[in-house]
């Protein structure tokens, strides 16, 4: 029963293990992306049979299979299926290694629904390991000196976050004895430690853990880097996966381990700090970026800012709601839309003009029209203006917010919008207004045009019929295991 | 089941837009007449529904025309359209000037396709936004509206258009943004994000108190930037001068009126008593507007800039119509918006004519042109006697209505003294509309503007049209105030008054 519940993952494994060793036998690579997005979707389809059930959580309590975990599992699949579709044109600059290239985001993918699916320390841990090996390796992938630095210094931040997380759990641990989720909630209320300084060192620890993956400030400063050095595909894997699997975590560990009212106010209050500092300082300073990844890093953290909002909500009055919750997961979909989308276009752009400057996107609304709608949606969504997914995903988590008397927070992050149309405007401009280098069209692969037209129509969707996918955000919010 | 009149009537310009963006292969002439089927369509809807308006006293703040489906649940919003006495005459002028601002443009030739399809996306924005009954709703189309104005400017534009377009972008969010605040603060007090039950069981629908003032003024601030309302107006002229002839139209003619519905509609009606503390603040800088703007005007030499600061100062008598909060002075308000769009679209219709064909913006360089250019003289002279509010023209019944209703207003006391402040903006404005006209019609013929082309047919068509819509306003101004009150009188009723 256990391994039955545990199929969508056990699906991804034996693919990536199949995928490294069939590229030794086969010639044409290309099937190893084909292969992989079978993987993929067989254990979606598997993850969609289980959603909704009721299961008991498997292995002693290691691992929930509840709506929520599967939500996230779904989303993950989602991410990475749209990456293996926009590699196809990418991989041709790694000749030697796409077999692994494709296992790693599968091992990745494989971590990132784990993530969201375990209930204990030690397996959250594990879990986040799994990811984060296989991205430092996936970041180094082009393998030439700006690649290399990138991992290295992903690697070597990456390593002290996780020693600061570690460090965090082990004063967990020691104050209550376990390392299960729920049974931590239950040695903090029966040895009332709600207000013990140690116990709130350690969730400041694990906060700074979780930070770094999510990419929020002052845990930030690898984001520029590691986004510019990374294969693009890889950035748009970082920016979104990576993230949506840490704010999973720190939904199901805060609001299980440490739901205890008075101190989720502390933490509470914490993630709003972080939130209006975040979200402040990514716009701030993605304006005067030249380089579109780096700018796509600093709106990454803008935009861990804003979903921090509904992590504060959470904090404010975490028993009753579920409207921070579901604020944050409805956010996570039409962000990960959004931002695999915008990526998928920077790909079709820069991977043909060989440049990731935003000033040689000139022209691209005459050379690659389509291509340039559609990175123009995209960033219209990220800046939150409808008809786009990323629209109604602001409404929804500033009305948690609002709901829960943060009006200050939401005026602040209403603010921070319209900072941030500034430069995605601009991106938008050049592509519109700037005269061309050439007149030559910039052609687009059929697997790339498929993944962007997708993502396109999936932020129109959500943009104008949220409906649907917010019932759904609901449900998974709700449908907590532990 | 009945027709959805009022959905065809909004979304008809966008799917023209996505034809003619994306239908491969289409001739710039095709284009062009597909645009102009795309908006004359709702213009005749726009007429049939005026006509079969129900007027009768009995229908005051129904809603008609209703149409309402669920859309999104958790949030508890409506897809819900409709229209009463305020938002139906702004809807016909909207798709009257929409369909206008085809005919204006039916000289660009400069990426055809894409400036007819954002023209036609603009339409449906701004028709959304005057028939839409539910917050999100009506939240979506302004913002939306932003996307084909910064394309519109920046790129068919003249002068700074790049700036004067940035410019717009970012003025227009940061007052969206206060009013996304103040929608969400109302959706939390209320739990509810209809318009109409909102404004008629009012905060007695109150789940939780939220202080009602802060949430008035977040909804002020983000329409007075539309209006626009001295000190937020610095966008105005830059956008209005920059932007193409047939998108100043519009952008006069129309959007700045979403401003002043959206005070009437929302703050005024869902606040009244914050706006009674407010009245003689909000009267000051309408009266601060309306001189100021009119002070400036006269300096001005371009054309085009004229007009645009012009708007200013009759911006201002909307503002004083709204908030001296009387049956009659909301009429009049609601009426000098129908007005000021007729008048001066057709006066930045004239400006990029003059610019068109003369070559010359600079009004010291103009003059002398009535003889070479007889009907523009007389049109523009038309307008321009519309403009300062001369009797038989619908500038005069607005004004007068404003005027009337402001002076004997019981909004606070001394609104009398500011109301003959207003007046002397009339007096100014003569001066300058009159200076203008001399400026460029009159005058020494000048030989350099010899053989310049007057206005062809298709330009006589258009301003024909709005000179009658002009007279036929100014002389039976009750074919729009019979509907108009109805509009009003219920927002009276909540005031008290």
């Amino acid at each position: 029963m256990n391994l039955l519940l545990l199929m969508p993952e056990l699906v991804l494994v034996a693919f990536a293990i199949a995928v490294v060793l069939l590229d030794l036998a086969v010639s044409n690579k290309r099937s190893l992306g084909v292969i992989s997005l079978v993987g993929i979707v067989i254990s979606g389809g598997v993850s969609i049979a289980l959603w909704g059930g009721s299961y008991p959580a498997i292995f002693n309590n290691m691992m929930a299979v509840d709506n929520f975990a599967l939500f996230f599992k779904l989303l993950f699949l989602g991410v990475a299926f749209l990456i293996i579709l926009a590699s196809a044109d990418y991989v041709h600059r790694m000749e030697r290694f796409q077999g692994e290239y494709y296992a790693m985001v599968l091992l990745a993918t494989l971590g990132a629904m784990l993530m969201a699916a375990t209930a204990d320390l030690i397996s959250i841990y594990i879990a986040l390991e799994l990811t984060s090996i296989s991205l430092y390796a996936l970041v180094g992938f082009l393998k030439d000196p700006r690649s290399s630095e990138a991992s290295l210094k992903y690697l070597l931040l990456g390593a002290i976050s996780s020693a600061v997380l570690l460090y965090g759990m082990a004063l967990v641990f020691g104050f209550t004895g376990e390392t299960q989720l729920g049974a931590i909630a239950a040695s903090i209320q029966s040895a009332s430690l709600t207000s013990s300084p140690a116990l709130l060192l350690g969730v400041l620890l694990m906060v700074a853990g979780f930070g770094f993956k999510i990419a929020a400030v002052p845990f930030q400063m690898w984001v520029p880097d590691v986004y510019e050095g990374a294969p693009t595909p890889i950035t748009g894997y970082l920016s979104v996966a990576s993230k949506a699997a840490g704010f999973a975590v720190i939904m199901r560990v805060f609001f299980t381990a440490f739901g205890a009212p008075q101190l989720s106010l502390d933490w509470g209050l914490i993630f709003a700090v972080l939130a209006v500092i975040s979200m402040t300082i990514g716009n701030v300073a993605a304006i005067p970026q030249a380089n579109i990844k780096r700018m796509m890093g600093y709106s990454s953290v803008a935009q861990a800012g804003y979903l921090m909002i509904g992590l504060a909500v959470m904090g404010v009055s975490p028993v009753t709601e579920v409207l921070g919750r579901s604020g944050v997961i409805f956010f996570l979909a039409s962000y990960a839309l959004t931002n695999i989308g915008a990526f998928i276009a920077i790909i079709a752009i820069s991977n043909r003009v060989q440049s990731d400057l935003i000033a040689d996107f000139a022209g691209m609304g005459k050379r690659a029209p389509l291509v340039a709608l559609g990175l123009s949606l995209f960033l219209i969504s990220l800046i939150g203006m409808p008809p786009a997914a990323g629209f109604m995903a602001k409404v929804y988590i500033f009305n948690a917010a609002v709901q829960h008397g943060l009006i200050w927070l939401v005026v602040i992050a209403v603010v921070n919008s319209v900072i941030s149309a500034y430069y995605y405007l601009r991106v938008v401009r050049v592509m519109w207004f700037g005269e061309p280098v050439s007149g030559e069209r910039v052609p687009s692969t059929a697997s790339l045009r498929l993944a962007l037209t997708l993502s396109a129509l999936g932020v129109l969707f959500i943009g104008i019929a949220p409906g649907p996918v917010m019932r759904l955000a609901e449900i998974a919010a709700r449908m907590f295991a532990f | 089941m009945e027709l959805s009149y009022l959905s065809i009537l909004v979304f008809l310009p966008a799917i023209g837009a996505a034809l003619v963006a994306f239908i491969p292969g289409l001739s710039a002439g095709v284009i062009k007449r597909m645009a102009a089927v795309a908006s004359f369509i709702p213009l005749a809807l726009a007429i049939a529904l005026f006509a079969a308006f129900d007027r009768s006293p009995a229908a005051a703040g129904l809603i008609q025309f209703e149409e309402k489906l669920p859309w999104i649940g958790p949030l508890n919003a409506y897809y819900h359209l409709g229209v009463d006495g305020l938002s139906l005459p702004l809807l016909l002028l909207t798709a009257l000037l929409g369909f206008l601002a085809v005919l204006i443009s039916w000289k660009v030739n400069l990426r055809v396709r894409e400036y007819f399809a954002w023209l036609l996306l603009l339409e449906t924005s701004i028709l959304g936004v005057f028939a839409s009954l539910d917050l999100l709703l009506f939240f979506i189309f302004w913002e939306i509206e932003v996307i084909p104005m910064y394309f519109l400017i920046s790129i068919w534009g003249t002068g700074r258009r790049e700036y004067s377009a940035t410019k717009y972008v970012i003025y227009t969010l940061f007052g969206s943004a206060f009013m996304l605040a103040g929608i969400l603060a109302m959706f939390f007090t209320t739990g509810s994000l209809s318009m109409v039950d909102i404004s008629q069981q009012g905060l007695g629908m109150a789940q939780s108190v939220m202080r009602p003032a802060p949430i008035f003024l977040l909804l002020i601030i983000a329409f007075a930037v539309k209006l626009p309302v001295f000190p937020l107006h610095t966008w105005l002229p830059d956008a209005h001068t920059d932007a193409p002839t047939a998108v100043s139209v519009m952008l006069a003619g129309v959007l700045i009126k979403m401003g002043g519905y959206g005070m009437i509609r929302l703050p005024l009606s869902f606040f009244p008593d914050v706006a009674r503390q407010y009245a003689q603040f909000l009267v000051a800088l309408a009266i601060i507007g309306v001189l100021y703007g009119a002070a400036v005007t006269m300096r001005q030499t371009d054309v085009k800039r004229m007009v645009a600061y012009s708007s200013i100062s009759h911006m201002g008598y909307v503002l004083l119509g709204i908030f001296a909060l009387g049956q009659v002075s909301l009429t009049g308000a609601a009426l000098q918006m129908f007005s000021h769009g007729v008048v001066t679209g057709l006066m930045f219709a004239l400006a990029g004519l003059i610019i068109h064909n003369i070559h010359e913006r600079n009004l010291n360089k103009l003059g002398g042109l009535a003889r070479q250019a007889p009907v523009m003289a007389v049109v523009f002279s038309i307008a321009g006697l519309a403009s300062l509010g001369l009797p038989t023209t619908s500038g005069f019944a607005a004004e007068f209505l404003v005027f009337v209703g402001s002076f004997t207003s019981t909004a606070f006391p001394g609104i009398q003294v500011y109301t003959l402040l207003g007046v002397l903006g009339v007096v100014v404005t003569a001066g300058y509309i009159l200076w203008m006209v001399q400026r460029v019609f009159y005058g020494p013929v000048k030989e350099e503007f010899n053989g310049v082309k007057d206005a062809d047919a298709l330009e006589k068509v258009y301003t024909f049209v709005l000179v009658a819509v002009i007279m036929l306003v100014g002389i039976y101004p009750a074919i729009l105030t019979d509907v108009i009150r109805l509009g009003v009188s219920p927002v009276v009723g909540l005031l008290g008054g």
